[in-house]
């Protein structure tokens, strides 16, 4: 019966975490007032020991995590769990504190309010157990360029604190990160992407448990993205945990099982990129015409509002299915409208997050500007 | 659980700062050639003359004697320089933010660089050394006296690196902490390192006279001259002690406060 219940919990747990989360808060009041989610069909009992098992299991979990800089609040109240063996991405423009987080996470900072837990341990009572589970590799290069690469991997390794025979291991991440013939040279030497993968290297040297990937892929070349988006696919195989911070989504879409978006220190969603997909109404039939007599012919079979702009186009919604393509060529054939240009737009995660970042400026995508339920 | 790895974690980031030193020589050249170079200039350049205002008739050979001390003290402040680079620059790299995620012992990033330039100082010291031998250096002391004079220029060495760390972790960029220590090489000057106190004007002799390096400068000349320290030597020490508590305990804060840019 108990074991049931938890196991419910547990489930719902993962799918959304802050509302699993508010009614344990106040334990004070009665489990029968909490919210429709909550409305389990056995009286479920919890304790709050029996919560902090379920987040410990979690290989990053943060509650209610605030940070300010003098005036300025960067983080406020985030909240979110990654799952061990997982990649997490955590999404937003430039300035929502993606940075901050990670520094938080990998105990660079600490954080004003919240809870945050790593591995399994509080970062506040036990920075060193975290320490020893994580790996961190930052925004920008932390590598030192006056010595080797080789140099590097083993400062790391003595610094990690590893037996002396890790020349092998050494050597073996040399290899998989394609630094084998640079091994030798100063790391002052190397390229971005060279310092991007001995940066990686060095993060890994430790084997450890929880990685964190501060904008990874900046400033890097496509060959040199592929690679790092191989190397965490790889570590997310081997059962590491990867937490990273993009602004490309893409690279979201492409690497991660969850991404949260970050904005103005909330997150403002958070799901598989797929879920977040299907929350913005992104999809459309756009359609370009030789003149704007042709624009307004269209518009008019199609009974659609007859300008978009000043661009000779027309965007029909869809939600992707042939039907409605089918029916709008009929259409515009019955009409004897020529299009110039046909182009199906399905819903990227550049629609979610433009619509959910307040970046409805630069958007240049009419339809994103529709806001959604965040 | 702390300490457990302090001596393995500064030894490996003294590795790192020896390379270091090895492979930018720009920063340790200066250091361990300057002070021989500033010794042969006083010595053959201003000796002549400066040597008959501190023995009548005494000439080169008695400002060699008077001179070589203050010289050592030179030496140790010139490093000074160094340090607060080498600090600056490493804070300006991401490998500290690396540095502070991995379990180590926090101290040993400083620790590391206060043991390197250390090193730096006992060459050149040694350089001084053997170039004032060269050119006629006479000390009267016995081996005892030259180890308690060296070690107390280690004492010196240790509080004064302590300090550039400090002044390093707190420059705004790397310009500025090459500045300020500076001040910490005029110091011999402004004290009895290259003249007797007793000859400056009034104002400027009260600060020569109760400056640190002077007790610091009497006492190294005292035992390396094979003559009674007095009371100088209690000064020396309880200076050095002094500053070196003040300036670990300013540069343990700054690190530990500061955010790596």
């Amino acid at each position: 019966m108990r074991l049931t219940v938890l196991a419910d919990i547990e489930t719902r747990y993962e799918m959304d975490w802050r509302h699993i989360v508010k009614p344990f808060a106040s334990p004070a009041s009665s489990p029968t007032s909490s919210a429709p989610v909550l409305t389990a069909p056995t009286p479920y009992v919890i304790n709050e020991s029996q919560l902090a098992g379920s987040s410990s299991s979690a290989a990053v979990s943060a509650v209610g995590v605030r940070k300010s800089f003098g005036e300025l609040v960067v983080l406020d109240g985030v909240e979110l769990t990654v799952k061990p063996g997982s990649v997490f991405a955590l999404l937003g423009p430039n300035g929502a504190g993606k940075t901050t987080m990670v520094r938080i996470l990998a105990t660079l900072l600490e954080a004003d309010q919240g809870e945050v837990r790593v591995a399994g341990h509080d970062i506040a009572r036990e920075p060193d157990a975290v320490r020893d589970a994580i790996g961190v590799t930052g925004q920008f290069s932390a590598i030192d360029e006056l010595l080797t690469g080789r140099e590097n991997l083993a400062l790391m390794a003595d610094l990690q604190h590893l037996a002396r025979d890790d020349a092998r291991r050494i050597d073996d991440l040399l290899e998989r990160f394609e630094l084998v013939e640079a091994a030798d040279r100063m790391a002052v030497t190397y390229s971005g992407g060279m310092r991007r993968r001995l940066d990686l290297a060095m993060t890994l040297i430790g084997a450890p448990q929880v990685i964190f990937l501060d904008e990874p892929t900046t400033g890097l070349d496509p060959r040199s993205r592929r690679t790092v988006w191989d190397i965490v696919r790889s570590l997310a195989r081997d059962g590491t945990t990867v937490f990273l911070t993009t602004q490309y989504l893409e690279e979201a879409d492409q690497l991660a099982d969850r991404v949260a978006i970050l904005d103005g220190g909330r997150i403002v969603a958070e799901g598989t990129a797929q879920e977040l997909k299907q929350r913005i109404p992104g999809g459309r039939i756009e359609l370009s015409f030789a003149d704007a007599a042709a624009q307004l012919a269209a518009a008019g079979a199609m009974k659609l509002p007859a300008r978009d702009g000043d661009a000779l186009t027309l965007q029909i919604p869809t939600d992707g299915n042939v039907a409605t393509l089918r029916r709008a060529l009929r259409e515009l054939d019955d009409a004897g409208v020529d299009v110039v240009d046909l182009a199906i737009h399905t819903p990227d995660l550049d629609d979610v997050f433009l619509a959910l970042t307040g970046q409805h400026d630069r958007s240049q995508k009419p339809r994103s500007k529709k806001e959604p339920q965040a | 659980m702390t300490g457990t790895y302090a001596l393995r974690d500064s030894m490996t980031m003294l590795r790192r700062n020896l390379r270091h030193l090895q492979r930018y020589p720009g920063l340790s050249l200066f250091p361990v050639l300057g002070p021989a170079v500033f010794l042969l200039l006083f010595v053959y350049v201003f000796g002549g003359t400066l040597g008959n205002g501190i023995t009548t008739g005494g000439g080169r050979g008695a400002y060699i004697n008077f001179l070589t001390p203050g010289m050592l003290l030179f030496t140790v402040a010139g490093v000074a320089n160094t340090t607060a680079i080498s600090v600056a620059k490493d804070m300006t790299e991401g490998i500290i933010a690396r540095f502070k995620t991995m379990r180590i012992w926090r101290p040993a990033v400083l620790t590391g660089h206060v043991l390197g330039s250390l090193i730096l100082t006992l060459i050149s010291l040694a350089v001084v050394i053997a170039v004032a031998l060269l050119i006629g250096y006479d000390s009267a002391a016995g081996p005892l006296r030259w180890v308690a004079a060296l070690g107390l220029l280690v004492m010196l060495a240790i509080a004064l690196i302590w300090l550039s760390v400090a002044f390093g972790l707190n420059a705004k960029s790397v310009e500025t902490a090459s500045n300020i220590p500076l001040f910490l090489t005029l110091l011999p000057f402004l004290g009895s390192g290259f003249v007797p106190v007793a000859s400056m004007p009034a104002g400027l002799r009260w600060f020569a006279e109760n400056q640190p390096f002077t007790p610091i400068t009497d006492t190294v000349r005292r035992l390396l001259a094979n003559q009674h320290v007095g009371g100088a030597g209690i000064t020396a020490i309880v200076w050095c002690v002094a500053i070196t508590a003040a300036a670990y305990l300013w540069a343990r804060h700054l690190y530990n406060w500061r955010e790596a840019r």
